[in-house]
């Protein structure tokens, strides 16, 4: 329209303007309307992952010059240009690639400003960890907080991100569905894996290694910024499980492994159209393992290396007594643990709504909406708990009440009803204490924030829950799965690329089934047409998995990395606090010790 | 000469400084101090464990006196710091050598005053 505006200054003549502007007008409309028609055509329903649009099709081509995996989608776009071609004349192309373009910058700002959001989770998760930890080392649980994020970054960097999201492009993907933040993200187009009986099975990628020359664009950029961050939030939480007790070179170590290999393997699994992504197309389970936000790859695969790492390195020094029983071992400031949660809280909403990697899908506000929701009957609900399991709202279980709640709800943020985010942050909230006092006493594991209880056991509630509570409203075609209801009867179609299935897809939307997205277990309980036990399956599957894989791969890493340098510091160090040994510099100087802060 | 030290809950700090200040006792020094009596601690729990806890805080006042004032000094202790209850504290009178002002190097009793 600017463009327009500005042509039209040069005339004088009123009249002759008035008519010009209503000229145009009818113009923008009858465009409007050819590109809706089109629209409609690829997408079919409203449920639909609604990046889909035709204008994103032809800027993005011309843009990068690749072409689409999707041939079908080319062939409606080229349809709507035609359509549009025939009502309008030539002008029509400029206005196409003008909103095709506006659409991939919304995505892109709101992509960058989530993943802003998530940077700035690392200041929660270092005051939560430093507040539930002794002032004696207050230094050092920060430093590793704060050395993560470079750490982690470098790894990523390197190899994490290619082997994560090496084969993005080549993902199986909804038929009509264009990727947000625009096409060039198809450079990332090699995936490794195994061919066995006729069935692909991804296991990681290949290109993107260091970012080099030839995954240089704005998408994959973007990509990498709001992925990095992901890693981060993963890398993060072990050093909460293990602290006061970590010497710091064998941390470092492990800041660079985590990026690099256990988090981008599994991450390549699920995310990245890996073989737990497949698990709908070649095994028939559910739309594959699906997670919106990272319940399973970020949480539980950072909980399940702060779970063996905190069995590696063994309780602290007097934290169980001869007789087994434990000790408690106070936090030096209950406030920095209460703000570093808010911190969370907040970054969550990028964490959560960022992960549509598209601001123009309008899902962001369901997300948003059910991720507040969780977190709020998470602390409701760990609040009672207390009251009936200790006697008083302990403020630092409170806090991990909430973030229980954020875990649990992050996978299935998108496809849930608020009621269902309710139930599954209630129960997150329940768990997550008996968790606590599960560790703390019958096996006896010292995880001095409770990292364990909140990432690991909600990160696996939260991809459990997808499977049942999903009630189909969301992710339509996810991972490649048309799930196509009609009158009781659901069948499935896979969309391989071929132009037979495309046509096959919209003859069926046009006989009336409807294509559902994401179905769980007790979907019907929540509005979805069936119940889809097989989506429950392959929530298990992927859960699992990150449970073994993670947990097998850490064990091995801490044994080996035992060898290059020592783990733990030695005793008298532990007792004076690992600030000035481990650091050189005390948090606070003019700190003094008492007997809470060394229980023997 | 004599020197008064007495433990009183913390609480009672202000309610003791008014009764000193009433009997003219100005020159007071206090500190923090942990210590436990009679009381045995108490209990408390941290993210689910019991601990007893045996040291409680305590606040820990220190006041030189001429002879004349021992007794006011410790009516006023006992006026603000008692409760009735376990824990109230506890008052030492001992013998004071000698008392030095270093600003002026005055001695004994004027250096008391």
């Amino acid at each position: 329209m600017a463009t327009k505006d500005m042509n039209l200054k040069g005339t004088t003549h009123v009249n002759i303007r008035k008519t010009r502007q209503m000229r145009a007008t009818a113009r923008y409309l009858s465009i409007a309307a050819a590109l809706l028609l089109a629209s409609v055509g690829v997408q079919g329903s409203e449920s639909a992952t609604s990046s889909t649009s035709p204008a994103t099709v032809v800027q993005e081509t011309q843009a990068t010059g690749s072409a689409t995996e999707n041939n079908a989608a080319v062939a409606d776009a080229d349809a709507a240009i035609g359509l549009a071609n025939k009502t309008t004349g030539s002008e029509v192309s400029e206005l196409v690639r003008e909103v095709a373009h506006n659409r991939i910058s919304i995505n892109i700002v709101w992509t960058l400003l989530a993943g802003f959001l998530v940077m700035f989770m690392q200041a929660g998760f270092a005051l939560i960890e430093t507040g539930m930890c002794r002032a004696k080392n207050a230094a050092h649980v920060m430093a590793m907080n704060f050395l993560i994020y470079p750490l982690g970054m470098l790894g990523f960097w390197i190899c994490g991100f290619a082997i994560m999201f090496g084969g993005y492009g080549s993902n199986p993907s909804p038929i009509g569905w264009q990727p947000p933040l625009g096409h060039s993200l198809a450079l990332l187009n090699s995936e490794h894996g195994i061919h066995l009986g006729g069935k692909f099975f991804g296991l990681c990628g290949g290109t993107g290694f260091f970012l080099n020359p030839a995954v240089f664009s704005t998408a994959v950029f973007c990509f990498f910024l709001f992925q990095m961050v992901f890693m981060d939030t993963a890398a993060t939480i072990p050093t909460g499980a293990m602290s006061e007790r970590w010497r710091f070179k064998n941390f470092i170590l492990y800041g660079f492994w985590i990026g690099m290999l256990p988090y981008a393997l599994f991450g390549n699994w699920v995310w990245g159209g890996g073989w737990l992504a497949r698990l709908g197309e070649n095994f028939g389970l559910g739309h594959g393992h699906v997670d919106f936000a990272g319940s399973s790859v970020v949480h539980l695969c950072g909980g399940m290396i702060a779970l063996v790492g905190a069995c590696v390195l063994g309780p602290r020094y007097g934290k169980y007594a001869p007789d087994g029983s434990p000790r408690p071992i106070p936090g030096h400031n209950v406030v920095y643990v209460i703000l570093g949660t808010f911190i969370l809280a907040f970054g969550w909403f990028g964490f959560n709504s960022g992960s549509s990697l598209s601001g123009t899908e309008h899902r962001i506000a369901i997300v948003a909406v059910n991720t507040m929701l969780a977190s709020a009957a998470a602390t409701f609900a760990s609040c009672l708990v207390l009251y009936w399991k200790i006697g008083r709202p302990e403020p630092s279980l409170l806090c991990n009440g909430m973030l229980a709640g954020l875990v649990a709800i992050t996978a299935p943020c998108a496809f849930v009803t608020p009621a269902a985010a309710i139930v599954i942050g209630a129960v997150a909230g329940t768990i997550v204490i008996m968790s606590v006092l599960l560790f703390d006493t019958k096996f006896r594991i010292d995880d001095p924030v409770g990292a364990i209880s909140v990432h690991a056991v909600n990160g696996a509630w939260g991809a459990l829950s997808v499977g049942l509570f999903a009630n189909g409203s969301f992710g339509a075609g996810w991972n490649g799965v048309h799930k196509l209801f009609k009158d009781g009867v659901v069948q499935t179609l896979f969309n391989d690329g071929t132009v037979a299935t495309i046509a096959k897809y919209k003859a069926l939307l046009a006989a009336g089934w409807h294509d559902e997205g994401i179905t769980g277990a007790f979907g019907k309980l929540f509005g979805a047409h069936f119940n889809d036990w097989s989506q429950l399956g392959a929530q298990l599957t992927g859960t699992l998995t990150c449970i073994i894989f993670v947990g097998t791969f850490a064990l091995l890493w801490f044994k080996l990395s035992k060898l290059i340098v020592p783990m733990r510091p030695n005793v008298e160090e532990e007792l004076q606090g690992l600030d000035i040994p481990e650091m050189g510099a005390e948090a606070y100087p003019d700190y003094q010790l008492t007997d809470k802060s060394s229980p023997l | 000469m004599k020197i008064v030290v007495a433990y009183i809950q913390p609480q009672r700090l202000q309610a003791v400084k008014k009764e000193l200040f009433l009997r003219q006792v100005y020159k007071i020094s206090v500190s923090n101090a942990v210590g436990c009596g009679q009381q045995k601690g108490y209990t408390e729990t941290y993210r689910g464990t019991i601990s007893e806890v045996n040291l409680r805080p305590k606040m820990r006042l220190e006041i030189a006196v001429n002879d004349n004032f021992v007794a006011p000094t410790i009516e006023a202790i006992i006026t603000g710091a008692r409760t009735g209850k376990i824990g109230d504290g506890k008052i030492f009178v001992t013998n004071l050598e000698e008392c030095i002002r270093i600003r002026t190097g005055e001695t004994g009793s004027e250096a008391i005053g």
